[in-house]
């Protein structure tokens, strides 16, 4: 049996700040066993083409008691690996991808349909062996549905809406949803084959675009890669910033979303109160930064702009008129008894799946899973700053707003606290070229994310893998509208917010 | 409740006077003008998300804020490319999207336009250069206008927008 000590134990390659280290078949089937028993959590999965054309999966582990992390890496000469959803559900789409994107099967995998690759990119295995194919497209098969008076309600890819684009497959008795099937990849981009090969620093631009809303998160997670990769120390004016851009992503996002749910509720006043809150935040953000959505803002070795003292005193008027005009908003929320009768107890989501897929963000912590990367495995500046995590148990659309609320009231404590203990000093620091390999794991708005980075010893990137938080919440979602009514899902939908583009990459 | 209405009320509305500077509002009173005379004031627009970042919808959302209130143009989204006049087309056009991007145009009854807003939906952006997308949405189907920005600000799409309707394309 190995466990993750053992992968401690082991000497791994240099991959920091968590050790990377091979196994056999034997033993990565043992981790899966793992994963099966709840002992570890799976945080990421992902394929990758080691010593020319040779392919390998990892597996990142997670150990939430202990805060520790680490990869478990098979090669795979045969271009096959021993399935891990056939015993951990929750892999089962990032085998699919694996396959999709490096043609690497999962063996005894329950569900081998396709994920990303809908037979149009014109090449198969694109970051595998490439090969090249019609690209006409080919049919999906849905999983079947069977029963007396059920009907099919086919939703997507474009919807009704402004947001992104997806398919989904109601299959509804009356009003009721009985099952709902994902149909996710439209907006593939191909975004890890185009990291591969380019300077980090070109490379950061995209990982900070695997999902606009999260952009600092991304841009943080793959640069905190690429830094411990390189063993670089970033200075402490630089985490601060970081810190502060992440929470002012956070702050925008959350009351956005705020808005936006009550809005798929018809209670159309709260949109137009937190739009305004949350303009207000992006036009302080680009008054500090530069940049509405601080895009570009956080680079390999720092961050790309400092602030000015007058755009703190901004920033502190931003904070005090949110903290004047918020509680009335969280007030009315809570005393209109025709919003919380549909927010309340709709889209329920069980804690055991929660914990079981290692779903993150307000998501897990709206279902009791009070697991939150900044203090899981706290990294700068969190780890000298006084914050809360709200967690609660009830787990349904209510819910996951309150947790929203409550961290909207932290980050403007938080954004207040770094403003006054700013270090003073650089901004930034080069990043040597070279070669190594790094991991990160930082917590977005919406959740955890994953990153992998390997370099070449020429300082390009050889392979760099982000893990959107939505990849283990989307399945989750199917099961939330499960006796729901078709009505309310664009309200479930809404306050889990997935990211499209995120898990598409 | 009744606090909150009563200070919309007595407060001076957010709304601020259309994007910067008095070419705009001279764009906007120009809008008034060609519209009605093609449009019949008013103008919808079908979004389409082609593979974009979301990036490009975030900025597309706030248009609708109390700052930029896109409605007071005429201007509005909606839910069908058959109530449609312009089409607005986010991201590189991801080649699992170009079909349903070319049927969304294809639905879109006539005379239309395609608006191209942000960098991706106009030559890819960051993306340009993939096997998985097209490099702008000009691959796909005919582009009108390009509003540029990665993305574009909410004052960038609404010139843009304005814009389109002063050139009186058609
Ligand atoms: S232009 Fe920029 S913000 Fe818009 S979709 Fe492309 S990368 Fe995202």
């Amino acid at each position: 049996m190995v466990n993750l000590s053992d992968l401690f134990a082991r000497n791994g390659t240099l991959c920091r700040p968590w050790p990377r280290v091979s196994v056999n078949e034997a033993e990565w089937t043992g981790l899966c066993t793992e994963l099966a028993a709840g002992r570890l959590t799976l945080s990421a999965l992902f394929g990758d083409r080691i010593q020319g054309d040779l392919g390998a999966v990892h597996m990142a582990l997670l150990e939430e008691a202990t805060g520790r992390l680490a990869l478990a890496s098979l090669p795979c000469p045969t271009g096959a690996f021993p399935s891990v959803a056939r015993h951990h559900p929750p892999a089962a789409r990032l085998e699919r991808t694996i396959r999709d994107l490096f043609g690497l099967t999962p063996v005894g995998a329950p569900d081998l349909r396709p994920w990303l690759d809908h037979a149009r990119w014109g090449v198969r295995a694109p970051l595998g062996a490439a090969t090249p194919d019609a690209g006409a497209g080919e049919a999906y098969p849905v999983l079947p549905v069977e029963g007396e008076g059920l009907h099919q309600i086919p939703v997507g890819p474009v919807h009704a809406g402004i947001i992104e684009p997806g398919h989904f497959r109601f299959s509804a008795y009356g009003e009721t949803v009985v099952r709902l099937e994902e149909r996710l990849g439209y907006v593939h981009k191909g975004m890890e084959s185009l990291m591969a090969g380019r300077a980090p620093e070109e490379a950061a631009r995209i990982a900070g675009r695997h999902s606009g809303d999260a952009t600092v998160a991304y841009a943080l997670a793959f640069c905190r890669a690429v830094e411990a990769a390189r063993g670089v120390a970033v200075p402490e004016r630089a985490h601060a910033l970081r810190g502060l851009m992440a929470e002012l992503e956070r702050l925008a996002n959350h009351l956005g979303d705020i808005g936006a749910i009550c809005n798929d509720a018809a209670f159309a006043i709260m949109l137009a109160h937190c739009g305004v809150l949350r303009e207000r935040v992006l036009r302080a953000s680009a008054r500090a930064f530069g940049h509405r959505l601080m895009m570009d803002r956080v680079v390999p070795g720092g961050v790309a702009q400092d602030i000015t003292a007058e755009a703190i005193a901004g920033m502190k008027a931003l904070v005090a008129e949110v903290r004047r005009a918020f509680p009335a908003l969280v007030r009315l929320y809570d005393e209109t008894a025709s919003l919380q009768d549909r927010t309340v107890s709709t889209g329920f989501t069980k804690p055991d799946y929660v914990r079981q897929f290692g779903a993150g963000g307000f998501v897990g912590r709206a279902s009791g899973r009070g697991f939150d990367a900044r203090r899981a495995l706290p990294y700068p500046p969190y780890d000298r700053l006084p914050f809360e995590v709200p967690v609660r148990s009830d787990g349904d659309v209510n819910a996951r707003v309150w947790v929203r609320i409550r961290e909207v009231e932290e980050s403007l404590g938080l954004i207040i606290r770094l403003l006054d203990t700013l270090p003073k000093g650089d901004i930034t620091v080069p990043v040597p070229a070279g070669g190594g390999e790094g991991v990160a794991l930082v917590e977005s708005f919406r959740g955890d994310v994953f990153a992998f980075v390997a370099l070449e010893s020429d300082g390009r990137v050889r392979r760099a893998h982000l893990r959107d938080p939505s990849w283990f919440q989307w399945p989750l979602l199917e099961t939330a509208i499960e006796g729901n009514i078709v009505a309310d899902f664009p309200l479930c939908n809404k306050s889990f917010n997935c990211s499209y583009s995120g898990v598409d990459l | 409740m009744r606090k909150l209405l009563l200070q919309g009320l007595l407060k001076a509305p957010l709304t601020e006077k259309g994007p910067d500077d008095a070419a705009v509002e001279a764009l906007a009173r120009e809008l008034d003008a060609a519209a009605r005379a093609r449009l019949g004031r008013s103008l919808s627009i079908r979004e389409v998300d082609a593979g974009s970042c979301n990036g490009c919808e975030l900025e597309i959302h706030a248009l609708g804020n109390a700052f930029y209130d896109l409605d007071r143009f005429g201007i509005r989204f909606v839910a069908s490319p058959r109530h449609a006049d312009v089409l607005l087309v986010t991201g590189p056009v991801a080649k699992n999207m170009a079909e349903a991007l070319k049927r969304t145009y294809d639905a879109t009854p006539g005379p239309k336009w395609v608006v191209a807003a942000g960098d991706c939906a106009i030559n890819g952006g960051v993306f340009a250069g993939s096997y998985a997308v097209t490099d702008g949405a000009a691959a796909i189907i005919p582009v009108d206008l390009k509003i540029p920005g990665c993305p574009p600000t909410p004052v960038d799409l609404l010139t843009g927008l304005l814009a389109l309707l002063k050139a009186g394309k058609g």
